[in-house]
């Protein structure tokens, strides 16, 4: 019982940040209808970030997070500038193909600039771990949880309550509606992949210092995050948060209880079950984006 | 009351989340009759024709064919009981030339098990051959085999829409679901678009038609059914149709009297 | 008809090649290539052809790899606290066609979740098939042996024991056994593509709602279509089993997915001569870039431009790309249209 409610504690603590990369997917996937095969590169952008600014420069622990969320977001902005512009109106097939090649091209330049060497990032939260009743967090574990519901709940709040948010929703709804009404969909989408890949970045800062920091940690990063927009429904972002705990949950049991090994096979036996039992997802709409 | 009913529409009701595009619609088509479908845009003829051939879900109603309900069964499956539909929006396969497109629209006469494919047994020879020759008369009864050979987005834009119930004929329909053939044709070709009619009924094919050309629609119809706002206000032969007064009201009037005019 | 005869100097010129290329290395890269290029023909059944996207396809391969190894090694495996699972070693042709039967499998089985719903699943469930696999690899040592890799795997030989017996080890008859079951794949598509089965899932690409109302049953043919495609693919990862040797978990590697599609678009997907003009640009490649000793880092990142280069400016691939240019006689009945009975209904 005791050693459930750590994993619990645990998958709680995960789920946050899986949660923030699931929200990035899927609003690109809703509103661009790009299947994004970067946002693990993303992810392991911001942990890089991370290390750079901690380690290598010594900045601040909390200036170099949001140095790294902004980092990512500009190079979000870029990728879709430079190539996801010109393919409006492709077909999804055509814009995936693309983003499969920035994805290699990304990873490997990662791997020449940082090596494959392991970094790890070193907290300035103490050492010693919080121990309540039977369960143990250590203090940089619950800062991470901690960013990650404030930049979820952030996340709501643009999209339910800015002009920005609204003018996406519009777009997520009828592309054309949206731009007859005067919606600039170029800055949409521009917004929409800055803003997914800021919070894939995001989730990579955060997780750096808890994990250690290698160049192909994208990669788990990328299918973990399909496996959560699977498993809420494509373009869904209740279900993307939502999607993101349940894994978490189900990583954490399966790595306690049946093999550590297997932990990243989580995300497919949940994506299989899902598709045979309830193929929309838990949550999608009625009228299915994908 | 000659002909049997082959399709029954059974308080047919379609709704889109609060939208409702159909309502308690009710309807029969005879063995070898030619039935049209008329009303003002948005009256829910596409909503119904998507319906019978399984593209959407019905909210409520029966659709019954040959004794067989169709509701709930893919489009495929209802292909293969000889309904077969043509799309409102010219709908072809674009890459391919127009003998290949017909040649895909035989899916349902081919006999070919992939086993006996992959080992190129003599009776998938044999079978292609039958296909191909099938295709040709196809293409000669539609009347546009001269250009057979020549890809489908080259093609103007009239004998596209011949190419498209061509692909349809293929599938060899009972039952022929044809949605605003002749829109965007001109006149000439409009007028040897229902000589083809003609032609496909000749077959003992049934023909559910949606158009808005009413010179064609008074032209070919044995029966019209009139729609408004998802709902049926007249059933009758286009003699009586045209003397209607609610048809008139709702619909017909202006331009009815614009094209005899 | 001259196509056929340009297919038949074609093969007679790679049976030729053993005879006066004397440099063995070149040879063992033909037999990659080759390997290379089978998986990428059964990638375009899926991708060229259907439309879909198979970003595991490695994992069929690899299953095949591991299915024929283990086939022809035999293995024995706890299952249960008390059972035991073993098997005795097979022939290795035997093995071979248990690792396409088996991978032909997996693939009916990814099949058959994934297009239950339609859009970007099947490349998302492909692509965690695959890690899965690995992991499968990686962990199950007491069969996989996970890291330690499966290694004296056995050659294939085929032929009566101790009548007549044709060993495939070594370069030159390996060459040969990669040159023939390129052949049967190619052949073996070429009839799918030709056939019924072939032109519904031409249609799906096409215009899937016009596929359905003609009575093509979408699931069926996408199914099928990845079945067929998977089986290959397995066909491909047991000849390099047999040919290496030696099977680890990295035959799983997610760049070698890369590398079939890349190779795929390349060459013109949904084209028959496409995977293998793209499979020989991009087989001999890599030996180019060696001979400029670059960092493996450096290959796949040029990788990854090309292949957003080519989808920006090539999207058809090479061979769309030189058939516009060829004058339109040459190209007619290519890939078999309408041509000789339909000219000739023409003329009567």
């Amino acid at each position: 019982m005791d050693q459930l409610l750590q994993h619990a504690a645990n998958a709680m603590i995960i789920g946050g940040t899986y949660a923030l990369l699931g929200i990035g997917l899927t609003l690109i996937f809703g509103i661009m209808k790009v299947v994004n095969f970067t946002h693990g590169e993303l992810y392991s952008f911001g942990a890089y970030m991370m290390y750079a600014w901690v380690m290598l420069i010594g900045a601040d622990f909390m200036v170099s997070l949001v140095l790294a969320v902004v980092l990512g977001i500009a190079l979000g902005a870029l990728v879709e500038f430079v190539l996801l512009r010109r393919l409006r109106g492709a077909d999804i097939d055509t814009t995936m193909l693309v983003m499969i090649g920035a994805w290699i091209a990304m990873q490997n330049t990662e791997q020449l600039a940082w090596s494959g060497v392991a970094k790890s990032i070193v907290s300035p939260f103490p050492a010693d771990p919080l121990v309540l009743g039977p369960v143990s967090i250590s203090w940089t574990r619950l800062f991470v949880f901690v960013v990650a519901l404030v930049l979820i709940a952030a996340t709501y709040a643009l999209i339910q309550r800015t002009k920005l948010g609204k003018a996406m929703r519009a777009t997520f709804q009828d592309r054309q509606a949206a731009a007859l009404m005067g919606v600039q969909i170029n800055s949409i989408h521009t917004a929409t992949f800055a803003l997914g890949s800021g919070l894939a970045a995001a989730a990579g800062a955060l997780l750096g210092p808890v994990f250690v920091v290698y160049p192909t940690i994208g990669d788990s990063a990328s299918l973990k995050a399909f496996a959560i927009v699977i498993l809420g429904g494509l373009g869904s972002i209740p279900g993307a948060t939502i999607g993101g705990f349940i894994l978490a949950f189900a990583e954490e049991l399966g790595a306690g209880y049946v093999s550590s090994g297997y932990r990243d096979a989580m995300g497919f036996l949940l994506i299989i079950l899902i598709l045979i039992f309830k193929p929309t997802g838990l949550f999608a709409q009625k009228e299915r984006i994908g | 009351m000659t002909a049997p009913t082959v399709l029954s529409i059974e308080g047919l009701s379609i709704r889109f989340g609060g939208l409702t595009a159909v309502e308690d619609l009710t309807f029969q088509v005879r063995e070898g009759e030619v039935l049209t479908l008329i009303g003002p845009n948005g009256a829910g003829k596409t909503s119904a024709f998507n319906a019978i051939t399984g593209y959407i879900q019905p909210s409520a109603g029966d659709i019954v064919y040959r004794g067989e309900c169709l509701v709930g069964m893919k489009p495929n499956q209802i292909a293969a009981r000889g309904v077969v539909r043509t799309f409102q929006k010219t709908s072809v396969f674009s890459g391919l030339t127009m003998f290949e497109n017909v040649l895909t629209g035989l899916h349902l006469r081919g006999k070919q098990h992939p086993l006996a494919i992959m080992l190129g047994l003599p009776s998938v020879r044999r079978d292609e051959e039958r296909l191909r020759a099938e295709a040709w008369e196809i293409l000669k009864l539609v009347g546009i085999e001269a250009r057979a050979g020549e890809q489908a987005s080259a093609l103007p834009y009239g004998e596209l829409r011949l190419l498209e119930v061509a692909v349809a004929l293929a599938a060899k329909p009972t039952l022929l679901l044809l949605d605003e053939p002749v829109s965007g044709m001109n006149p000439t070709e409009t007028a040897d678009f229902m000589t083809l009619i003609g032609r496909i009924r000749a077959l003992g094919i049934t023909i559910l038609l949606v158009e808005h050309d009413m010179k064609m629609v008074m032209g070919i119809s044995d029966r019209i059914v009139c729609l408004n706002q998802g709902r049926i206000i007249a059933d009758a032969p286009p003699a009586e149709i045209q003397k209607d007064p609610e048809v008139i009201r709702a619909y017909l009037g202006e331009r009815y009297v614009r094209a005899r005019g | 008809m001259t196509n056929r005869i340009l297919s038949l100097a074609w093969v007679a010129f790679l049976i030729s090649i053993p005879f006066w290329m004397e440099d063995l290395y070149y040879l063992h890269v033909l037999i990659v290539t080759g390997i290379f290029i089978i998986a990428a023909m059964s990638l375009n059944l899926l991708l060229g052809y259907t439309g879909q996207l198979s970003l595991g396809h490695v994992a069929f391969f690899g299953i095949g790899a591991y299915v024929s190894s283990l086939v022809s090694l035999g293995f024995e495996i706890h299952v249960l606290p008390n059972t035991t699972v073993s098997l005795d070693p097979k022939p290795v042709w035997f093995a071979m066609l248990v690792a396409v039967i088996f991978s032909g499998l997996c693939g009916w089985f990814i099949g058959r979740v994934s297009f239950k719903v339609r859009g970007a699943y099947f490349v998302i469930v492909t692509v965690s098939f695959a890690e899965v696999v690995r992991l499968v690899s990686l962990n199950w040592m007491e069969l996989t042996q996970g890291p330690m890799a499966l290694n004296n795997i056995p050659y294939l030989t085929l032929g009566i024991p101790e009548v007549f017996e044709v060993e495939f080890i070594g370069k030159v008859p390996c060459y040969y056994l990669v040159l023939a079951v390129a052949v049967f794949t190619y052949v073996v598509i070429r009839r799918l593509v030709q056939s019924r089965a072939g032109r519904a899932m031409i249609a799906l690409r096409e215009n899937e709602p016009l596929a359905s109302s003609v009575g093509v049953d979408v699931t069926r043919v996408l199914v099928l279509a990845t079945i067929v495609s998977a089986g290959l693919a397995g066909l491909a990862g047991a000849l390099y089993a047999h040919y290496v040797r030696i099977v680890d978990p990295d035959v799983f590697l997610f760049i070698y997915t890369v590398t079939m599609v890349i190779m795929v678009i390349t060459g013109g997907k949904g084209t028959l001569a496409g995977p293998i003009v793209g499979g020989l640009v991009f087989g001999i490649f890599p030996e180019v870039l060696r001979g400029f000793q670059v960092q493996p880092e450096i290959q796949w990142i040029t990788y990854g431009v090309l292949m957003i280069l080519i989808v920006y400016f090539l999207p058809a691939g090479i061979v769309p790309a030189i058939r516009s240019l060829l004058p339109r006689r040459l190209v007619e009945g290519g890939d078999g249209s309408v041509e000789p009975n339909a000219t000739a209904e023409a003329r009567s």
